[in-house]
């Protein structure tokens, strides 16, 4: 029984200080930009293929899921949060992947990611890692299939089109670096190689920085909360720094972690979705420190090579409970 | 071996632990149905289909009874209760009734026989009066359960509705 | 002669203040408007009891309602005229409601009665001082209008510490601001006055340092004091959206925080606005009862804004009138500023002690419809009680209002700066609001319903004593029939004994022989 004698709010001569949600979206979007482009420098220009057809299907999803839970589909479209997980989906998943790899991703991301919870702001995982993750468990050959080298148009066509194409005949010769990080400390080899220089020669260093370029402008326009790439990839230095004085033949260095996989990714534009990490201060210092001690956890002894998206969830799993224990003292109150 | 027995001693000392807590930390008693006496509005007026608020919330308690069954606490109340036990909110069911706007009895004294029927019937004892002598309802204590109203054999009492009243300073 | 050490608050907003607008000129009087609007409700929401009735002839000073006690200070006619009649008119106030209230038709002359009796300003006490700020009709004048000589007595402890809040912080309002630059004289005395009955070991007046002028005013009317006026520190807060807020000055200036649940004056604080001060200082001095306010007539829906002195009681539009009167017909009239001001629909509301400020704005743009909650976490980081807005939105949502409770849901002031900053354009505070409305409903229930289950439980008390009652009663009837009470009982038994043995019938039960 709400009282119906409050005037209804009043934003007339209101002072707007804030940057709608709208904006945000198209913000990140725009950050998203120098390491797109270092992507695309790094592997072609087939990535732009799976984020085209990731935001179709996106928007689609999206679409349809409002209609069928009778909600108003117009207004939520343009809210750009659809682009932004297609965005960050298309450009996780192999860039030749075929394109019912990138569509199933999406589709799960979006109703499965965001939709059943309620749509935008009630998800409590975050919607392009729900995606990416059940793909990589689901069609583990597909999702570690990255291509090396020029690839000729026509073979780029059968891959997105069929699929079947397979780009890496020989497992050992052309992994990625943090495959042979993986391999190598199974195999209890030594890795000569593994440095933050050989990022970026052979590894993904250009691509990472690209990302970090475009999430310190993120940050500094306020428009992703600072603590967390800060403590995702402080506690990520940490622990790589002490295993890697521990024993520096088989762990490599900090800048290994940081400039490979996709932890400037994670860091500043996975991480930081702000309605599934935590609310509070203290919450987000914690947060962002366990997604980096995860991430190092599952790269170095995990079964997959890179822990981000499971780290990720792993996190979003416990944002309620830290939420709870990091409840800010309130004025007047003693604890 | 070793692993066997590493085992078995974390187990038992797991069992002991929870042995200890079990009487330790017993709570006393059962503090549900007063916490959920506590939400219900005290009209004791039967709705619900128990006889008063404390066997319906001893009913809840039980779990024979769901918590949509009390019309005068309203959606509220169910909320309320929803609320304490972890359970979905929902309406009133209306099958047990629908929420009024909160009224108070009045007898209207042209009418009135003074008969002290009505009397016995209220469960706050609201109602003044003694056989022969003129009846009243006290307003302040009335809750509006409506148990009166069939008591009545001329059919004197009505029901008054109670305006709402904003209370803005307190809330300051 | 002093910039005391100042701490800071958590949360807040750098706002523009828009203070050029209306700080520009000085204090002018009103004038008098031809109607005066009294409203009867008092702080406490009861309705000050009426002294007139309709037709009766008024001077300025003479006492239209209230008086009883120190929650009820009286209410006195702010020009001469004759009472027209009892109309109904909104509260400006966010949880409004209409109420009673007390119209006079000036008649133009402006005559007065008398001043209260003068007061020897060496041998007054606490007491009577005390008694001078009731009679005088003195309430906050900060906004809040909250009885002044009620406010003293709500601590337990002395007051140690007296602050004279001159930190005018919410953008466009500048009363304060103009009051003491013209007469920053008034609120220095007036501080003197009241720490020498209070007999405080701290005295502060606090301005924003966005006020240079009223800064100066008061620094050098200070020197001009000379040593009387030596123990009083003049302090600079940074001009930070809620600096100027009870609960946000006190930690700054004394690093103590104000518990939740109790007021300053708990542990030894008074916080007194600058125009309050002034006003005891002018009750004290010239016997002045309290019947006008400086009000700032401010926004760019007004052609002159400006400071006004207002008889209390002036309808917002004639107050309009004289600033120019509106811009364009479409406009929206705020009182208060924009943050925690009360937006009203009609301008034939009267000033009342509470209204600061009246803020007129051409009409924006729609009001953006709000959009799901992000979770971004921005009306966190700006909430100066250090609440969680967040949190308490998704309760107040979900009708949970234990949980919203639990956030301390009562503790937010109500500031606007998580309305200010959400991306999604959520009305913040109105969601509040209607939670503790709902809240205080909910809890005026429970009282209802706690004191009809003991009325119920005393009932059924009795019941049960009744019915033993009558079965112990029934026991001893029976008993002392068996007990050959009565010798004619005895004969009756015994007759009807002889009567079932002669007719050959089997002896009656044991318990009736």
């Amino acid at each position: 029984m709400t009282p119906d004698f409050l005037p209804p709010p009043d934003s007339s001569s209101r002072l707007m200080l804030t940057t709608p949600t709208k904006t945000v979206m198209v913000s990140v979007i725009m950050a998203l930009m120098t390491g797109i482009m270092a992507q695309i420098w790094h592997g072609g220009p087939w990535v732009l293929i799976q984020c085209g057809l990731a935001a179709i299907t996106a928007l689609t999803a999206e679409a349809t899921a409002l209609i069928l839970r009778g909600r108003p589909a117009l207004p939520a479209l343009m809210d750009g949060s659809a682009m932004v997980t297609a965005f960050l989906l298309g450009l996780s998943v192999p860039c030749l992947a075929p394109w019912w790899i990138i569509t199933l991703g999406t589709l799960f991301a979006i109703l499965l990611g965001k939709q059943v919870y309620g749509g935008l702001g009630h998800n409590p995982f975050n919607p392009a890692m729900v995606g990416y993750t059940i793909l990589l468990i689901s069609f583990p050959r597909q999702m570690t299939d990255w291509p090396v080298g020029h690839i000729p148009l026509d073979a780029v066509f059968r891959a997105i089109l069929q699929g079947g194409e397979n780009f890496r005949p020989d497992a050992v010769a052309m992994a990625t670096p943090l495959d042979a990080l993986r391999t190598g400390i199974f195999m209890r080899q030594t890795l000569p190689e593994a440095s933050w220089t050989s990022a970026f020669v052979q590894g993904d260093g250009w691509i990472n920085l690209g990302y970090l370029l475009g999430g310190l402008w993120l940050v500094k326009r306020k428009l992703a909360d600072w603590r967390i790439p800060l403590s995702y990839l402080g506690a990520l230095t940490g622990f790589a720094l002490i295993f890697h004085w521990a024993d520096a033949a088989r762990y490599p260095d900090p800048g290994f972690h940081l400039l490979n996989g996709a932890t400037m990714l994670g860091a500043f534009f996975i991480a930081t979705d702000p309605v599934s990490a935590a609310t509070t201060p203290r919450g987000r210092w914690i947060y962002g420190a366990g997604i980096g001690v995860l991430v190092y956890v599952i790269r170095t002894w995990g079964g997959y090579p890179d822990g981000v998206a499971f780290a990720v969830l792993l996190m979003n799993l416990s944002a309620p409970t830290l939420d709870h224990f990091t409840r800010p003292r309130a004025y007047g109150h003693s604890r | 071996m070793l692993a066997i027995l590493v085992l078995s001693l974390l187990f038992a000392s797991f069992g002991w632990l929870l042995g200890l807590s079990s009487k330790h930390l017993a709570v006393q008693g059962d503090p549900l149905p007063n916490k959920i006496d506590a939400l219900l509005p005290q009209t004791q007026c039967g709705q619900c289909g128990y006889p008063g608020c404390r066997p319906y919330a001893e009913a809840i308690a039980r779990g024979e009874a769901d918590i949509d069954q009390c019309p005068p606490g309203g959606d509220a109340c169910v909320q309320a209760l929803a609320e304490l036990l972890g359970r979905e909110a929902k309406s009133v069911n209306p099958a047990f009734g629908t929420e009024k706007p909160p009224a108070v009895a009045f007898i209207d004294e042209p009418r009135c026989i003074g008969c002290a029927l009505c009397l016995p019937a209220c469960p706050v004892d609201a109602i003044l009066g003694a056989p022969k002598f003129m009846h009243t309802v006290i307003a302040s204590e009335c809750t509006g359960c409506e148990l009166c109203l069939p008591a009545c054999p001329v059919d004197c009492i009505d029901m008054k509705p109670l305006a709402a009243q904003p209370d803005p300073w307190r809330a300051s | 002669m002093s910039a005391g050490l100042v701490g800071s608050f958590p949360g807040g907003l750098v706002l523009e203040g828009h203070k050029s607008l209306s700080n520009q000129t000085p204090i002018r009087p009103a004038g008098l408007p031809a109607r005066l609007i009294f409203p009867l409700r008092q702080r406490n929401g009861e309705d000050a009891p009426l002294r007139v009735s309709v037709g009766d002839h008024v001077l300025r000073g003479s006492l239209i309602a209230g008086g009883t006690h120190l929650m009820d200070p009286p209410i006195y006619a702010s020009s001469s005229g004759q009472v027209m009649a009892f109309e109904d008119h909104d509260l400006p106030h966010p949880y409004g409601g209409s109420n009673r209230c007390v119209v006079i038709e000036t008649d133009g002359q402006d005559e007065s009665l008398p001043p209260l009796p003068l007061m020897d300003a060496e041998t007054y006490s606490p007491e009577s001082l005390l008694q001078r700020i009731h009679e005088a009709g003195i309430v906050g004048l900060g906004g809040a209008a909250f009885p002044t000589a009620a406010k003293w007595l709500k601590g337990e402890a002395a007051i140690h510490t007296l602050i004279v809040n001159g930190a005018e912080c919410e953008p466009y309002i500048t009363c304060d601001d103009l009051l003491l630059r013209e007469r920053a004289d008034e609120v220095l005395r007036g501080t003197m006055l009241l720490s020498r009955c209070l007999d405080c070991s701290t005295i502060l007046i606090a301005v924003e340092s966005d006020m240079p002028e009223a800064h100066r005013a008061l620094l050098d009317t200070k020197t001009a004091l000379g040593a009387q006026a030596a123990a009083i520190k003049i302090v600079q807060v940074p001009a930070r959206y809620p600096a100027g807020g009870e609960r946000q000055l006190i930690p700054m200036l004394t690093g103590r925080e104000v518990p939740s649940g109790t007021v300053p004056a708990a542990i030894g604080i008074l916080c007194q606005n600058v125009a309050t001060v002034a006003a005891i200082y002018r009750s004290v001095i010239w016997g002045e009862r309290l019947d006008s306010r400086i009000v700032t007539v401010t926004g760019d829906g007004v052609k002159t804004p400006q400071n006004l002195e207002v008889r209390l009681g002036t309808p917002l539009g004639f107050l309009i009138e004289q600033c120019g009167d509106y811009v364009t017909p479409d406009r929206q009239i705020k009182l208060g500023g924009p943050m925690m001001g009360h937006p009203v629909t009609r301008d034939t509301l009267p000033v009342t002690r509470s209204v600061n400020t009246i803020l007129v704005t051409t009409t924006v743009g729609p009001t953006p419809t709000p959009q799901p909650c992000i979770r971004c976490g921005a009306c966190v980081d700006v909430c100066p009680t250090r609440l969680l807005p967040q949190q308490l939105y998704w309760h107040a949502q979900a009708r949970q209002l234990q949980a919203t409770l639990d956030q301390h849901l009562f503790d937010c002031i109500e500031c606007g700066c998580c309305d200010v900053v959400c991306p999604s354009h959520i009305s913040l505070v109105h969601e509040f609001r209607q939670a503790k409305q709902t809240a205080l409903a909910r809890q005026q229930a429970n009282e209802r319903a706690a004191h009809a289950r003991q009325r119920f439980e005393a009932r059924q008390a009795r019941k049960l004593r009744e019915q033993q009652d009558r079965e112990t009663a029934a026991q001893q009837r029976k008993s002392s029939l068996s007990q050959g009470a009565s010798p004619k009982i005895q004969e009756a038994l015994e007759r009807a004994r002889q009567k079932r043995a002669s007719r050959h019938l089997p002896p009656a039960s044991e318990d009736a022989s």
